[in-house]
């Protein structure tokens, strides 16, 4: 048994797999892990709100389950299965949920939109068939200022019964 | 914001994690789900020296029945929790609480344990544990303690753990198969901390009578709450309701702040406490019809 340190303001290797390729990079401790995606892993999609788990905007996979990226530390992750936006679909084209929100225009600025995303992908796999309340439920982990929610339930409960009718 | 600087600390066993917090106490965090401590390295409310990393540790996620408890480990998630049929069938009244624990997101990492260790007020985990008369497990150099939840919550963020023990488990006593639980809430948002939150766990006899009954309130006062109910034990239920509310708004002396006078605690108080005994008196009386 041994425990691993990693001392206070020294940069470390992270390992990790990112939309399915091994990646590696440099970190401190104390560094957030979407700070870690985005300036040393270039995931840009990965977008940094609030800084402290409310907005939802960061919201990423983290070995299949959505979960805040700003209130975890790069250190954290080594070893981990992480999934970004970028890796939903094959580069240059959409999913199933991605083309329900271009559809229903379930997006204006797009800020909160990955993490949406990111947070739908996990939520359909557990709950196929969701109703709107249960839809709503979930997206209450996010924060829009654009929509007003409506397009982006009306979009989720379209790819749902469209991802139902495929399998 | 950024944290401050730390050290990072990954133990792979318990007795690991209990050495370094035993070496480094105060100065040290330990940090599971990250989803209350995150927010709080964040702000640089906690200033942590080290973070001792509990979130990978497997003899911490294990839920299992022993005898008359549910014992589940402190680095349970809060989704894994929700998602267990044991704990849908043995603890449902914290089945009821977890849908009103943050979000999705949230609960996919946020763990019970971390829940119980940071002690919000307005937190529905400690509510249950207090309401349904659990224990808390700690751990640390000097061997193992086990306290009752009605003891264990002293203030806002403030319990009786001390500072080189770790939440390592939670019991929580399994219900009877004919007792009913009901849980009820308000917050400005679902999924955002609690106003006030009421939780009830009561069995009828055959004469509709208050056989067992257990009440609790978070969010009120700094620590949930037990009331004291032996009083009402042996009533009619009929007229139960309304006079639990009463008692428990009389019973509490709320807090204030920014957002929530004491006075509109005190009222949300009494609409919750008859909310969720109402409700719990419908799943008896539900169950009851049932079964004639």
């Amino acid at each position: 048994m041994t425990t691993l340190h990693r001392a206070a303001g020294k940069q470390f290797t992270i390992e990790l797999t990112l939309n399915g390729q091994r990646r590696s990079g440099q970190a401190e401790p104390r560094m957030l892990l979407c700070d870690f995606l985005r300036h040393e892993l270039q995931a840009f999609g990965v977008h940094v709100g609030c800084e402290h788990g409310v907005c939802g905007a960061c919201t990423i996979l983290v070995d299949g389950r959505a979960v805040r990226s700003c209130t975890q530390y790069a250190p954290q992750a080594d070893g981990a299965d992480i999934v970004t936006v970028e890796g939903l679909a094959q580069p240059g084209t959409l999913n199933e949920l991605q083309r329900a929100f271009a559809k229903h225009h379930a997006l204006q600025c797009g800020f909160c939109t990955p993490g949406i995303l990111c947070s739908v992908t996990h939520f359909l796999r557990e709950m196929p068939h969701p109703d709107e309340q249960q839809v709503r439920d979930m997206l209450s982990g996010h924060i829009c200022r654009c929509t007003g929610y409506a397009s982006i339930v009306t979009a989720i409960l379209e790819a749902a019964a469209a991802m139902s009718k495929v399998v | 914001m950024k944290p401050v600087a730390f050290d990072y600390y990954r133990p792979q066993a318990l007795s690991e994690a209990v050495a370094l917090l035993s070496d480094m106490g105060d100065e040290a965090a330990i940090l599971a789900g990250g989803m209350t401590l995150g927010p709080m390295l964040n702000l640089r409310v906690a200033r942590p020296r080290a973070v001792i990393d509990i979130s990978r540790m497997s003899v911490l996620k294990t839920i299992s029945v022993q005898s008359n408890v549910v014992l589940t480990g402190a680095g349970v998630t809060q989704s894994d929790a929700l998602g267990s049929d044991l704990i849908q069938r043995e603890v449902p009244l914290l089945a009821m609480a977890l849908p009103w624990v943050g979000h999705f997101q949230t609960r996919n990492r946020g763990t019970l344990g971390g829940s119980v260790a940071h002690a919000d007020p307005s937190a529905e985990i400690p509510l249950a544990l207090v309401t349904c008369g659990g224990t808390v497990v700690l751990q640390s150099r000097r061997g193992q303690r086990r306290l009752p939840a009605r003891e264990f919550f002293v203030g806002v963020l403030m319990t009786q753990r001390r500072s080189d023990e770790i939440v390592t488990a939670l019991e929580w006593p399994r219900s009877a198969p004919d007792t009913s639980h009901a849980f009820a809430e308000v917050a400005q948002r679902h999924g955002d901390f609690a106003i006030a939150a009421a939780a009830c766990s009561l069995r009828l006899d055959g004469l509709d009578r208050i056989e067992e009954l257990s009440l609790g309130v978070g969010g009120v006062e700094g620590r949930p709450v037990a009331i004291e109910v032996n009083s009402f034990v042996g009533r009619q239920a009929g007229e139960i309701a309304a006079a639990l509310s009463e008692h428990a708004a009389a019973t509490l002396m709320p807090m204030e702040d920014h957002s929530v006078s004491a006075d509109y605690r005190t009222a949300l108080t009494e609409v919750l406490v008859g909310r969720a005994v109402n409700s719990a008196l419908d799943m008896a009386r539900q169950r009851r019809s049932h079964l004639q």
